[in-house]
């Protein structure tokens, strides 16, 4: 614990280089742009921009794409609460109250409740990983194939269970992803498959393309068809505005510490941020005073929200870090970046990559705090970019997205695949198929296999291995509850003879 | 017309379909890897090749519930399709002109056209941000990044 605390303040000396300030600030700028326009947000403006890194070392190249990730997290409520678009789909929440509260003119207090709640949740969830993640990392040390596979198995589980996507759409599109990954050479043997005699899917589908299609491209197609046209509230921000706000902000502590919770929970268990700020926001709305009032521009209605979806969205960070499983495709586009830079995700990396994690770690606290600052000071600057017509946007991003997968491995083919992702991308989302497992399969698929088969061959092909002690029975079982979760609590609520709820 | 369009059940029904055939790929490439037990423990097929069933169960669930779907609403109407198709078409050019014409070239002729053809924008406005934008992304790739973008005839003129 101790040794922790004097890792953490390590930690902070690599960040206060004024090289890595300055990416810092970079990354906070481009993530908040990234979050602000249609088509880029976190994950695939972290793919798009990885190669940039590849020359950096691991720690400056995490505390920029991290800082990046916090800026796109901030950005998302500038959208929604100026323009009632959500920038990302973990914002759609804030738009129910923080817009309305636009339209009555008090947009300054709407964005700073949404920012500095942002902070409070990512802030809660940096020190939950701070506490957390080093014994996480400890006890899985001594993980073998079958727990490694377990903790995969409550991964993808937890999904299926608690998505609030058509299950079944779930599992197809994760199953694919798994698919995709299975393409190539086989790790564990050594020999081709699935490649039908191309060789340019000798090395499989990488996620970081998919990514940039399905979220980048498909989110362009997407925003096509609805011909979005940006009518903003104006944002006016000044110190006034935000000293007001904080000395009333206090009174919400409750509700903060809720959202700080549940986004928390969410994040680590991969359910992810969009879940979270919908939870909160629901679970404020039935709980508080003014509930009636929620959707009128109520400033809880923006609080609750934004907390939560900071939190998860911070802690989804926690798994990848300890155990090498992303909570978030985001998380999962930084675990790709480790891969890159040499480094082995995983609970080692506590050991052997102390600067490294506690950077990160230590890049977090500093990196939230000057996002707050930087966001709170630029608004109408971010503002104004998003009065840039689509027209011109669009094929700007469309550019920027073939860039980011030609660079990924100087390959003209992936280019294209980014292409097809992209109107997959489309398809998926206007049909309900969620994205996310997708991309968490391409990337984990090959580990997930390899974990999967190397049990199996320990135990000779007999898949008791997966209940062969009790804490590998144990997460296995939990998997299987987050599985059947939604018909376990329809069962549950009817032995109560509650009615239920939709 | 504006209020007419695929159905959305139609189109729910064909992704199913092609998931199903998807996963059918996916059974017949893992066979054909080997699905049983080798050497080295399961083959190359064994896992993909579960995936697979797995991939064309799910999807069977997934036609039958699109099947029951109300076949009155639309999945989008062909005005907002065309729009659609207007960034598909061009960026599918794009992306295979892309080897061939070096990035830079393709990415002014893609930025201008967008900006002409679906923004209305007078040409000399379209072409200033379309020669704008990727003279800047040459600058932060190549020089700043050292990151080497595909480049085609004209930058091997100009000796860049």
């Amino acid at each position: 614990m101790l040794e922790d605390i004097g890792n953490l303040f390590h930690g902070f000396a690599v960040v206060i280089q004024p090289f890595n300030i300055l990416l810092m600030v970079v990354g906070i700028l481009l993530g908040v742009i990234i979050g602000v326009l249609p088509g880029l947000g976190g994950a695939n403006g972290i793919a798009i921009l990885l190669p940039l890194t590849f020359s950096m070392s691991p720690t400056s190249a995490i505390i920029m794409l991290s800082c990046i990730y916090w800026g796109a997290l901030f950005g998302g409520a500038i959208t929604s609460v100026l323009f009632n678009i959500p920038g990302e789909p973990w914002s759609v929440a804030t738009t129910f109250d923080g817009y309305p509260m636009a339209q009555q003119g008090k947009a300054g207090e709407a964005l700073t409740a949404a920012f500095t709640s942002s902070f409070v949740g990512a802030l809660f969830a940096v020190i939950v990983i701070t506490l957390v993640a080093p014994l996480v990392a400890q006890f899985a040390l001594e993980f073998g194939p079958a727990e490694k596979f377990s903790v995969f198995f409550l991964a993808f589980c937890s999904f299926i269970g608690m998505g609030k996507e058509p299950p079944f759409k779930t599992v197809a599109s994760m199953m694919i992803g798994f698919a995709l990954a299975a393409v190539g050479l086989d790790s564990v043997t050594g020999s081709l498959r699935l490649t039908f005699g191309f060789t340019e899917l000798l090395n499989g589908f990488d996620f970081l393309i998919a990514v940039i299609g399905l979220f980048g491209i498909g989110e362009i197609l997407l925003t096509m068809e609805e011909g979005l046209s940006f009518k903003g509230k104006a944002a006016g921000i000044n110190p006034r505005v935000v000293l007001q706000t904080w000395m009333e902000l206090p009174r919400y502590w409750m509700v903060s510490l809720r959202s700080c919770l549940i986004g928390c929970w969410m994040g680590i268990s991969p359910a992810g941020a969009t879940p979270a700020s919908f939870m909160s926001y629901g679970i404020a709305q039935r709980i508080s005073k003014r509930g009636k009032n929620f959707g009128n521009g109520e400033i809880e209605g923006v609080v609750a929200p934004e907390t939560a979806a900071h939190a998860a969205g911070t802690s989804a960070l926690l798994p990848m870090l300890a155990l090498g499983v992303p909570g978030s495709p985001t998380a999962a586009v930084l675990l790709g970046g480790l891969l890159i830079w040499g480094l082995q995700p995983g609970p080692l990396l506590f050991v052997e990559q102390k600067d490294f994690v506690w950077g990160l770690i230590a890049s977090m606290y500093l990196g939230n705090l000057v996002g707050l600052i930087i966001v709170l000071t630029c608004v109408p600057l971010f503002a104004a970019i998003l009065r840039i017509p689509f027209s011109i946007i669009a094929p700007i991003i469309l550019v920027i997205c073939a860039i980011g997968a030609y660079t990924v491995h100087n390959s003209s083919f992936d280019v294209i695949l980014m292409m097809v992702f992209g109107i997959v991308g489309y398809a998926m989302k206007k049909t309900g198929y969620p994205l996310a497992p997708m991309v968490l399969a391409i990337v984990l698929g090959d580990k997930a296999e390899e974990a999967f088969r190397q049990s199996l061959l320990a135990s000779g092909g007999n898949l008791g291995v997966f209940f062969s002690n009790g804490l590998v029975a144990t997460i296995m079982v939990l998997g299987l509850v987050a599985l059947f979760w939604g018909v376990i609590a329809s069962a549950w609520s009817r032995l109560r003879g509650v009615p239920k709820t939709a | 017309m504006a209020t007419d369009g695929p159905p959305h059940r139609s189109v729910e029904i064909a992704v199913a379909i092609i998931c199903l055939i998807f996963g059918g790929i996916t059974i017949f490439g893992s066979l054909s890897a080997g699905i049983g037990w080798g050497a080295e423990g399961p083959q190359s097929g064994f896992f993909p090749f579960y995936i697979g069933v797995i991939i064309i169960l799910s999807s069977l669930i997934n036609l039958k519930n699109a099947w029951a779907l109300d076949p009155q609403p639309l999945f989008a109407n062909w005005g907002q399709l065309g729009q659609v198709l207007a960034v598909v078409i061009p960026t599918t050019v794009y992306v295979l002109v892309l080897p061939y014409t070096g990035i830079y070239v393709s990415s002014i002729v893609l930025i201008t056209g967008f900006m002409i053809w679906l923004g209305r924008y007078r040409w000399h406005t379209a072409l200033i941000v379309g020669v704008a934008v990727p003279v800047a992304i040459y600058f932060m790739f190549e020089k700043w990044f050292l990151v080497p973008l595909p480049k085609g005839p004209l930058e091997d003129w100009l000796g860049l």
